[in-house]
């Protein structure tokens, strides 16, 4: 079993004949997952290297089945995007685009927090569950199944947490890229529930960043509902603050968001800490015993 | 984007919030037109005040409060021009090219207002304080309970009641709640419709004869949504920034400079932070942030070059890239372009994998450039870490 995807997926494409969405449909398609349509307002009825395309996303739903979405709008149409997928019911929205203004994902959020849908970002790469499928951006080769769970805030920093646990042996259950921006649809605390909960995950890795205080309440999580061993990261220890680290979301203000303050929280809560980047995987292996 | 104080004043009198009567002033003698205009209007003090793009000029020497003609033109002769220094600005300061002429007010209270995104709950909060003039960091660190937070239903927006509920636990008077009220609507209008993160009055003040005002304005907008606020952008000051920083946003390179030895150059942004922390780790200090994105091209990569070089202060690059979307042959092709035409002499090192590595490795090997390559990222940071330290002790 896996978290989110798996091979019962069967996932649209919201963007599908723009130049990410095209090649990321293929690239997911490639990797095992079963793409079903796409959405592009305006090109419903013609097909798409193979792939029937819609208006809406409510007839893609209807007709194809699908139970996952991802999407490649645009910023500016972005948070409509959101709002149409979460309209139609279906169960996951995983969100890859970046730089979706913060008030638009504010009244984006009152919605699907009282909907049906689970949506993952925005600004984010995506999940997989190696060997079986993957919705999102990440490249599938360095993945290895396994039974570590990964979530984390950033696309190259969980691609390097990944090559590190294959380059030793340690495949992955599921990795959760939560996206790095202010407001997301699922927190490192939600996406702790699901890997807690998977039989198949034994080990995770939590990787977070300067900014707000979701890995405390993560941290905050661990100690009074996880017993798998957990190692954790947070990148931006050396980091001015009042400035925006590329996220939207890794910024230090008011004296809140240090990488210092999640540490200490991660390390009250009994989490491995890997201070360097570099230590990631290793720390998992000496955890692990491997 | 930050905008200046006497713009944010503007906008929120636009939306109905009660401020000081001023002028800005960019020359000495406007400054002195602006201040005999407030005395001839019956002002009795005018309030001078640099305009920079950073917090705590007052203790930096740069608002002064004059009572005569005389005094104004000296203190705008003193602030304008000045390198002003604060605890924002760091140790070199930030030169004052406009000054903000406005009539002083006699202050009875010093309140706090303001609205920030709340990351937690996913809405917009409305805060208020009576410990206003104070850093809010540190009323929210001392004394928490002197903030009170009204939170914003997106479907509803602000609602008056909930500027009621501020109002009186400010202990305003009866006679001042309806002004209050009125204040309050406007800024959350004005926050909503300029797509800000985060706008601050403080201090939001009760004068002696009962009047409220908003003394000072913070203001800084979401950088993603600027796309739909043209009149917004055009109140960019690209003075106020470092001129690397604007360089490399023309390229949409995400770029911050910082003060160290070693520039980076890195694709996403959780890698870039946690390349300038191996290289902290190393020993060394990293020159800079820099992400350049998930699909970089060539161009892109020059372009990036272009900027590290541009920093004097750098004696050793490191690259470190993890294909995903960005093939790393690609990226070896720019470096090697990017290295010849810019004729750069500095040591290079490079920690690739992903996509393509072993072609994007070939064709850094081929380029008879000298090139030193890191087996992992800790190899390679301390390969760089030695390689700007053995430039350092060259130079000295």
């Amino acid at each position: 079993m896996s978290v989110l995807v798996g091979k019962g997926t069967r996932l649209i494409v919201q963007g599908i004949t723009g130049r990410e969405g095209s090649f990321h449909a293929r690239g997911c398609a490639d990797y095992g997952t079963k793409v079903v349509g796409g959405v592009t307002p305006g090109k419903g009825g013609m097909t798409f290297e193979g792939w029937p395309v819609f208006n809406t996303v409510e007839e893609a739903v209807r007709e194809t089945g699908a139970n996952a979405t991802v999407i490649f709008v645009p910023p500016p149409a972005a948070a409509d995007g959101i709002l149409e997928a979460a309209a139609s019911g279906i169960p996951l929205i995983v969100c890859i685009t970046e730089g979706i203004p913060v008030l638009d994902m504010v009244r984006v959020w009152e919605v699907v927090k009282n909907s049906s849908s689970r949506l993952i970002g925005p600004n984010c790469p995506g999940v997989i569950s190696p060997g079986k499928a993957k919705i999102g951006i990440m490249p599938g080769l360095i993945h290895k199944e396994g039974s570590v769970g990964i979530i984390s805030r950033s696309g190259t920093l969980t691609y390097e947490a990944v090559y590190q646990l294959s380059e030793r042996g340690i495949g992955q259950s599921t990795a959760i890229g939560i996206g790095g921006d202010p407001i997301v649809g699922t927190t490192h605390v939600d996406a702790l529930k699901l890997l807690n909960e998977d039989p198949d995950t034994e080990a995770i890795v939590m990787i977070g960043e300067i900014g707000g205080t979701n890995e405390e309440a993560a941290a905050a999580y661990i100690r009074e509902h996880v017993k798998k061993p957990v190692v954790g990261f947070i990148a931006g220890q050396t980091a001015p603050p009042g400035r925006r680290m590329g996220h939207a979301g890794a910024i230090i203000s008011g004296g809140e968001g240090t990488a210092q303050s999640k540490m200490e929280a991660m390390r009250a809560a009994g989490i491995h800490v890997a201070v360097s980047p570099a230590e990631i995987g290793a720390t998992m292996q000496r955890v692990m015993g491997k | 984007m930050k905008i200046h104080e006497y713009q944010g004043k503007e906008i929120l009198r636009n939306f109905g919030v009660a401020v000081p009567e001023g002028e800005m002033a960019t020359t000495l003698e406007q400054a002195y037109t602006a201040a005999d205009q407030l005395f001839s209007s019956g002002h009795k003090v005018v309030v001078v005040k640099a305009q920079i793009h950073a917090g705590g000029r007052g203790k930096g020497g740069g608002v002064k409060l004059v009572k005569t003609l005389e005094e104004a033109a000296a203190a705008s002769k003193a602030i304008l021009g000045m390198q002003l220094v604060t605890h924002q600005t760091g140790p070199h300061g930030q030169r004052v090219r406009r000054l903000l002429i406005e009539a002083g007010s006699e202050i009875d209270r010093e309140l706090y207002l303001g609205l920030v995104v709340d990351r937690a709950s996913g809405q917009v909060v409305f805060m208020a304080s009576p410990a206003g003039g104070m850093e809010i960091e540190d009323v929210a660190h001392e004394t928490p309970e002197k903030i009170y937070k009204e939170y914003v239903d997106p479907r509803t927006g602000f609602q008056p009641f909930q500027a009621r509920k501020l109002a009186f636990k400010l202990g305003l008077e009866p006679s001042q709640i309806g002004e209050a009220v009125k204040c309050m609507m406007g800024m959350y209008r004005a926050f909503i419709d300029s797509d800000c993160t985060l706008m601050e009055i403080n201090p939001f003040i009760s004068t002696k004869d009962h009047k409220l005002l908003a003394l000072d304005c913070k203001m800084n907008f979401d950088d993603n949504a600027m796309f739909r606020h043209k009149l917004l952008r055009e109140l960019r000051d690209i003075s106020e920034e470092d001129p690397l920083e604007v360089e490399a946003s023309k390229y949409a390179l995400n770029y911050i400079k910082l003060e160290g030895s070693i520039a980076c150059m890195v694709n996403g942004a959780g890698l870039a932070m946690a390349t300038m922390d191996i290289i902290k780790y190393a020993g060394g200090a990293p020159a800079n942030f820099l992400d350049v994105g998930g699909g970089a091209s060539q161009e892109q990569i020059e372009n990036a070059f272009g900027i590290l070089l541009s920093d004097s202060n750098v004696k050793a690059i490191f690259i470190n890239i993890f294909g995903g979307i960005l093939r790393v042959d690609v990226l070896a092709q720019g470096v090697v372009n990017a290295a010849k035409n810019l004729k750069v002499s500095l040591p290079i090192v490079l920690r690739l994998e992903g996509t393509n590595v072993e072609e994007g490795r070939k064709i850094l090997a081929e380029s008879g450039l000298n090139f030193q390559v890191g087996a992992t990222m800790k190899e390679a940071a301390d390969l760089v870490v030695a390689a700007a330290k053995s430039a350092l002790r060259r130079d000295d």
